[in-house]
């Protein structure tokens, strides 16, 4: 009897400190015990890095309320300040040169969300898309950016850390879990914070907001910068660990959306939605390339693929916004309810 | 010295209020309730304050009639546009009065909360707040200056829990910064832990402990209306604004509603403004009333007063003898 209970109580807890911790020993002992080069490299670096992006977006978006289209920026930013930090100064050591790139990154959000000071919701959007277009010109115009190289590719320094290697594939994984595990410890402390309960409410009411004494242009500036800080140090984690080599290119207007796609079908205003939103996204072209290979005829060609991968993504945004506003993350929540209920 | 007399004169608009009260039978029962609530509480003040005020000198009656009149507004006036909502308002309210500001729909209440509380602009006229004097109240100075308000139609925090939105109502005071409440240094978890005990006493004061961890959006109108207050209230304020607090309650809600008023009067000494519609609640409920007509006052005074006044009769009262009637 009771350890049918204690059994039972297991998933209920996924989210609570055990849940956590299983998964944690999960990632860090298990999955780099017996995964594979594959797994690491086309699935679980890019995951992370994107889920971090996300994280980092949805402290905006979904506590704060303020909608940004400029996220592939601030990751560019935050590669390409990593990138400069270790190539100018040398002898900085990598976390070092990753934590300025953050804070480079934050500067720029800073910037970047002044006119939220003014405007909000479409026009806040539009007006990020400035900071959008002004870092992929600057990226291609400024050579010394990318130190000169043509049309402004940076290779990624050596992930060293004090003697340690990270250069291989599950090296690269594990570099990456350590950092999106400290910065999601942060953001988690952030939003059960004073400061993450005026973002929301700033998010829910802003007139309240400002009466019960929130200081509503500092929150949403800090809101920005707090939150490019993070997108800055998942664009590091997109350069460094899992492409190597990027171009600016990379951080377009696309990748923008993709993070603020992982958002909406993860759940705004979750931190567990990021990570539901990007491993949806990162698993969504394997699985329907896998599906293609098992269908008769010839399968997807890569092309057909891009443009199903793109249908069905449009489709699940506009069937997420409209069946469950709260993404994955609620879904998930119901789903273990349902499951509760009978025990 | 004021102080004394702002007592006395508020005892004597007791009395006045009880012999237009005697005249009206029907009336009797109630107002024999609210003289219980206004008597005891005024005596209790004019005791406390005679000594201290006594002892302190000339110096401090000055700091303390500034003290005492928490809301001071003068002729003030706004208009959108070619409309106007209301025009040459006055109106006073000392430390711990209710003052019930009544009147038809459109007559401009809402503006004037709203003026009072820097949302609105007015053209002309000023709003003093204990001892600061604006022509346009900074809005976001609001909970520094010791004023909380509750809104017409909710204002509330969606996204997050009963408990969470009560302690959002302690935003304006917090010192610990960022970094501090990140990295959990202990000024940030001694002032956290003291705002959670000041939620949980204001939670546990209004009934709402039940429902204490719920979304706020989850409950019903009346709820919520109450956990409006109790966001309001934390902060202690000296001024509190309530906009239709019991709109759409229930007979048994608006006295309970009224009850928490009452209390949080007692216990902080704020000074209330209050919107309301019935008058029931209204009589009752305040010391002093103040009737807006078409953006103009028309009357102020003690309940009685105001009742008695054919102006008001005329404009307002008149249509609401029904309810009274009723309540006979």
């Amino acid at each position: 009897m009771t350890t049918a209970i204690a059994l039972s109580a297991k998933p209920r807890n996924l989210s609570g400190p055990v849940g956590v911790a299983v998964l944690l020993a999960t990632a860090f002992g298990l999955v780099p015990l017996v995964g594979s080069d594959y797994l690491f490299e086309a699935i679980l670096t890019p995951f992370l890095a994107l889920a971090l992006a996300g994280l980092g977006l949805n402290l905006l978006t979904g506590y704060a309320g303020l909608l940004s289209l400029g996220s592939a920026a601030f990751m560019a930013v935050g590669a390409y300040a990593a990138f400069n930090l270790s190539l100018r100064v040398p002898g900085l050591p990598l976390p070092v040169s990753i934590l300025g790139a953050g804070l480079v990154a934050a500067a720029a959000g800073l910037v970047a969300g002044l006119p939220a000071l003014r405007l909000r919701g479409f026009y806040l959007a539009v007006s990020t898309l400035a900071a959008q277009f002004f870092v992929a010109w600057a990226l291609n115009r400024i050579g010394w950016l990318s130190n000169d190289s043509p049309s402004g590719v940076i290779n990624a320094p050596r992930l060293v850390v004090a003697g340690l290697s990270f250069e291989d594939a599950r090296g690269r994984y594990l570099f990456s879990l350590t950092v999106v595990a400290l910065l999601t410890v942060a953001a988690w402390r952030l939003v059960r914070s004073p400061t993450g309960r005026n973002l929301v409410a700033i998010r829910d009411q802003e007139i309240a907001a400002r009466i019960v004494g929130v200081k509503v242009a500092r929150t949403k500036l800090l809101a920005f910068a707090l939150s490019s800080f993070v997108v800055g140090i998942a664009g590091v984690l997109w350069a460094f660990a899992y492409l190597r080599t990027v171009e600016p290119a990379g951080f377009n207007l696309d990748r923008s959306f993709q993070i603020l796609f992982i958002v909406i079908i993860g759940g705004l205003g979750t931190l567990r939605g990021a990570f539901l939103g990007a491993g949806f996204i990162v698993v969504l072209p394997l699985a329907l390339s896998r599906l293609g290979a098992v269908l008769p005829g010839d399968g997807f060609d890569s092309g057909t693929l891009e443009m199903v991968q793109r249908i069905v993504l449009g489709a699940l945004i506009v069937a997420v916004l409209i069946r469950e506003p709260a993404g994955l993350a609620a879904l998930l929540d119901r789903a273990g309810r349902r499951l509760r209920l009978p025990a | 010295m004021r102080q004394i007399f702002a007592a006395d004169e508020s005892l004597s608009w007791v009395r006045a209020d009880f012999e237009a009260m005697a005249s009206s039978a029907s009336l009797l029962i109630f107002r024999v309730q609210s003289l219980l609530g206004q008597v005891v509480p005024l005596r209790h003040r004019s005791v406390v304050r005679r000594p201290s005020s006594a002892a302190s000198g000339v110096l401090a009656c000055g700091v303390e009639a500034a003290e005492a009149t928490a809301l001071a507004v003068e002729g003030l006036t706004l208009a959108f546009g070619g409309a106007v909502a209301f025009e040459a308002i006055d109106l006073t309210v000392q430390a711990g009065e209710i003052h019930a500001v009544i009147g038809p729909n459109g007559a401009g209440k809402s503006s004037l909360i709203n003026a009072i509380s820097g949302l609105y602009a007015p053209q002309s006229g000023s709003v003093r707040i204990g001892a600061a004097r604006f022509s346009r109240v900074p809005a976001h100075r609001l909970a520094a200056l010791g004023v909380a308000r509750t809104f017409q139609n909710l204002a509330l925090f969606k996204g997050l829990s009963v408990f969470e939105n009560v302690l959002s109502g302690l935003a304006g005071a917090q010192r610990a910064g960022l970094a501090a409440q990140m990295l959990g240094l202990p000024q940030a978890r001694r002032e956290a832990r003291a705002q959670r005990e000041r939620a949980a006493d204001v939670i546990a004061r209004l009934d709402l402990a039940g429902v204490a961890d719920r979304p706020v959006g989850t409950l019903p109108f009346g709820v919520q209306k109450r956990v409006e207050l109790a966001r309001a209230l934390v902060a202690r304020p000296r001024l509190l604004l309530l906009d239709e607090p019991m709109a759409g309650m229930t007979a048994t809600e608006k006295a309970e509603m009224s009850r928490f008023i009452r209390e949080a009067r007692e216990s902080l000494g704020s000074a209330i403004v209050l919107i309301e519609h019935d008058i029931g609640v209204v009589m009752r409920l305040s010391d002093r009333v103040t009737v807006l007509d078409h953006g103009r006052r028309i009357a102020h005074g003690t309940p009685a007063q105001v009742q008695a006044n054919p102006a008001v009769i005329a404009a307002y009262l008149g249509l609401a003898d029904e309810p009274e009637a009723e309540a006979a």
